[in-house]
């Protein structure tokens, strides 16, 4: 299940958009997702269409990689696919069906939604796949720097979140030793009622958060004893930079936007 | 300047609850040269961990001082120059880097120091180059090994440019090759470098290569010397709960028995070889070598393994072959060794044994049952399969609820699971004033032989346990091994035990299977596997140190066998060889 999540994970390589700055590509995904949804018009959607299918073939992701990660939205797809088809005041019947009428707007309406959930989960890919959970962080460090003066600890988000990162995949092999450590003593995590299918996961959660804890305490430790006192005198070695290769996304992105704007809102 | 004086150091904690304090280190004194390698040692909860996080102020004294390079740890605005000089290396590798990528980890401390960025990065290459990792630049950290784990966190130090580094167990959690890893940087470290080394380890051998050992229990400081000095005094070692290497063993006895004068003890395999092999070379051993018999266990087969296979994550671009064609029988009531080097497929195959896995190919019966479906369950029951540090399980508000879990849903009777609850308390020799205490309360060998109780109580033939002395002193590990080996004789109970400490598997295992790349490599009697040390070397094992001496021993003198498992063997030989005495070794 959590193998077919795309979204967030990291492919190594070396296109235009892995070596941008992490914060540049931050503020772009961010734009055109506000774009993508208001865009209103036929053009508009073919537009958003082709620049995240560009962003995509530009990435060197693999295409059948990303759209993986459209998987496990096919419920979701499914069921607002359905509502929109059934509720969606049209005029153009195509069939009734029980009474309630498929429209053609239906039909329209539901594809639009769709194709602007998956274009979305496309794009937020786009951006995890080519940029590093760490550098994601310092993005986001970089970019909230401003709130620190309304004393938001946002270095010290930024640290839990790397820290999280890191931790991710050491849990869930611990995890996974636990339950299999229970199971051989005698514990059933198959058989009974919901009830005592959750109170058969006591005996993994209890061992799994005294460990947390105690990795916690342990981790604190070792980072105090490696000079870690918050922000205070700390540098960076990798230090976020706007080069050339930010300078052209921007200036395309920015013409694309132009583009946009002028189709969606003022040559309608 | 010294490089770490302590004086006088008193530790008071007081326990949870409001009882009166307790001393976890009473009267240490003790001062540690630059470029020193020094090695602390004691057992679990003899205060030497304690007395580290003195080092560098992550504790301070109740009494007396402590100073690093001219510094005092309780000197407020000098904490982080001395954390700077002093840098620390914790047990557990998982726990201590704090990075996504190797680079961004071993960048960490400088980063803390406010380094300018173009200084990090070649500080960074560097620390990595000196621990030989400069390839793995980007990996996740959860992508290495245990042992690699540990160099990115000596790495992550020597980016601090320290003078002093201490290590608080830090190999304790590594296979052999990690830790012979690890112990060669170290020493690199020492020699070129000029780095002091401070090594806290209950693993002797460890402690043999340093050049000076600091004895800890109870917290104090019981004996300080050189390795040779410190190993001639085997019962105040033994008191503290530790032992010797075994050359060094080998020499005590032999020197009781008259066989070597009295000089200069051996502490490592070089010096044994040189000392020994003297003495054979003017002596005229006869050429009598008899092979003694092995003691067969009945011939019941309990678990009958045929062509079995596995395969993780068929299908994926993960996909990896684990098992190929492995091939087993093993008897009831026996005690069976596997070996192999990490990776193997050690825990693969004994994850099998109770349906925890499932064979992609191949047929397996354990005590008579297939390990499908329904059949899981008795299985379960029959099978007690014990993971590497089984504390980490522990999770009811009792001791005996814990070690109860498994009998719930067999529908005993109270009395019958009293009587169970006693006899599994009475193997593993566990008070019975433990039961109502929080397991969480307990010391780490408490834990562990209550998470052991807990498999017991369920009766199982077969007991399969992964590492059972992994981080346990010296004297908790014997302890582990001598109710494992009364339970085998007792109850008839098959003990599978998978370990990278090949003493043990010599001393307590009859047969031993050899895993090497997925494939069964070897399947014989734990002598037979022992002598064939260059199969072994290809596979990346070790055999026992008093083994391999013989085998040196040996390769000079081919009177002396070289099929040794133990010191009571090995000083057996050395009558045989040198005073013609015609005791048989069993």
């Amino acid at each position: 299940m959590l193998k077919n999540i795309t979204m967030g994970q990291y492919i190594p390589g070396n296109s235009v958009l892995h070596r941008a700055d992490p914060r540049i590509k931050m503020i772009w995904v961010i734009i055109l997702m506000v774009a993508l949804f208001t865009a209103n018009n036929f053009s508009g959607y073919v537009m958003m269409l082709a620049i995240i299918t560009i962003m995509l073939l530009v990435s060197e992701v693999p295409v059948s990689f990303t759209l993986k990660g459209i998987k496990p939205l096919l419920i979701i797809l499914v069921i607002t696919s359905a509502i929109n088809i059934f509720t969606y005041p049209g005029t153009t019947v195509l069939w009734s069906v029980w009474g309630a009428n498929i429209t053609l707007e239906g039909l329209i309406q539901a594809a639009v939604i769709a194709g602007r959930l998956c274009l979305m989960v496309i794009l937020g890919s786009v951006l995890t796949l080519t940029t590093t959970p760490m550098a994601l962080t310092d993005g986001l460090e970089s970019l909230l720097k401003p709130l620190k003066k309304w004393r938001v600890p946002v270095h010290e988000m930024a640290m839990m979140m790397s820290i999280a990162l890191r931790f991710i995949p050491t849990l869930l092999e611990e995890t996974d030793r636990i339950i299999k450590a229970q199971a051989s003593r005698g514990a059933d995590f198959d058989t009974g009622n919901i009830l005592e299918k959750a109170k058969s996961f006591v005996p993994v959660l209890i061992p799994l958060f005294v460990s947390a804890f105690k990795r916690a305490e342990e981790l604190a430790t070792a980072m105090e004893s490696r000079c870690y006192r918050g922000d205070i005198g700390r540098t960076r070695m990798k230090q976020l930079r706007y080069t050339k290769v930010d300078r052209n996304i921007s200036l395309f992105l920015l013409l694309f936007m132009i583009l946009f704007i002028l189709t969606t809102f003022v040559f309608r | 300047m010294k490089a770490i004086v302590v004086e006088d150091l008193k530790y008071e904690y007081s326990p949870r609850g409001n009882a009166s304090p307790v001393a976890a280190l009473n009267d240490v004194s003790f001062s540690i040269e630059k470029g020193e390698f020094v090695a602390i040692v004691g057992r679990n909860g003899s205060g030497k961990s304690t007395l580290a996080r003195h080092l560098n102020g992550l504790l301070l004294p109740s009494r007396g001082t402590v100073c690093i390079h001219g510094q005092y740890t309780n000197a407020d605005d000098l904490i982080w120059n001395i954390r700077t000089t002093l840098g620390m290396v914790f047990q557990n590798p998982d726990n201590q880097l704090v990075a996504t990528t190797v680079e961004e980890d071993v960048a960490f401390g400088p980063e803390n120091l406010g380094v300018e960025p173009a200084e990090i990065r070649e500080r960074v290459i560097q620390a990595l180059q000196k621990v030989n990792m400069e390839e793995h630049l980007e990996h996740p950290p959860h992508m290495l090994s245990g042992g690699q784990k540990q160099k990115i966190a000596i790495a992550g130090v020597l980016a601090m440019k320290p003078k002093c580094i201490v290590l608080d167990e830090a190999t304790s959690m590594l296979d052999p090759q990690g830790r012979e890893d690890v112990m060669a940087i170290l020493r690199k470290l020492n020699q070129e470098e000029k780095i002091t080394i401070v090594l806290i380890t209950h693993h002797m051998n460890e402690a043999a290569q340093a050049h000076r050992i600091i004895v800890m229990d109870n917290g104090k400081i019981v004996l300080e010397g050189t390795p040779s000095q410190v190993f001639m005094e085997e019962q105040i070692l033994r008191q503290a709960g530790l032992d010797i290497p075994q050359v060094s063993a080998l020499y005590l006895e032999a020197s009781k028995a008259g066989l070597v004068e009295e000089g200069r003890m051996p502490v490592t395999m070089e010096e044994a070889e040189n000392i020994f092999k003297r003495k054979f070379f003017t002596w005229k051993g006869r050429n009598d070598a008899d092979r003694p018999g092995e003691v067969r266990a009945n011939n019941q087969e309990i678990i009958s393994i045929e062509n079995l296979s596995y395969v993780y994550m068929p299908n994926t671009p993960y996909e990896r072959q684990a098992l190929k064609e492995v091939s087993l029988k093993v008897y009831q009531g026996e005690f069976l060794g596997i070996i192999g080097h990490t990776g193997s497929g050690k825990s693969t195959l004994i994850q099998h044994f109770n349906g925890l896995l499932t064979a992609s190919e191949g047929n397996i019966k354990v005590a008579g049952i297939e390990p499908k479906g329904k059949a899981l369950k008795e299985l379960r029951r029959k099978v007690g399969l014990i993971f590497q540090n089984p504390e980490d399980q522990l999770f009811e508000e009792t001791v005996e609820k814990d070690i109860c879990f498994g009998l719930k849903k067999l529908g005993l009777t109270t009395d019958e699971v009293k009587n169970r609850l006693e006899e599994a308390l009475a193997i593993t020799g566990l008070p019975s004033d433990i039961l109502d205490k929080s397991p969480f309360e307990l010391s780490g060998g408490q834990k562990r032989r209550v998470a052991i109780a807990g498999v017991i109580v369920m009766q199982p033939e077969i007991l399969v346990l992964d590492e059972p002395t992994a981080g346990l002193d010296p004297a908790g590990s014997i302890e582990i091994y001598r109710f494992l080996d009364s339970l085998r004789r007792e109850r008839q109970t098959t003990i599978i035990i998978v370990s990278h400490t090949m003493e043990e598997v010599a001393q307590y295992c009859e047969r031993v299977v050899v895993m090497d790349h997925g494939r069964l490599a070897m399947l014989d009697q734990t002598r037979n596997v022992f002598s064939q040390k260059e199969v072994l070397e290809q596979m990346g094992l070790d055999i026992p140190q008093v083994t391999e001496l013989f085998y040196r021993l040996n390769r000079d003198n081919p009177n002396v066998r070289k099929d040794i498992l133990t010191v009571e063997e090995g000083v057996l030989e050395l009558k045989r060889i040198m005073g013609g005495h015609q005791e048989s070794i069993c």
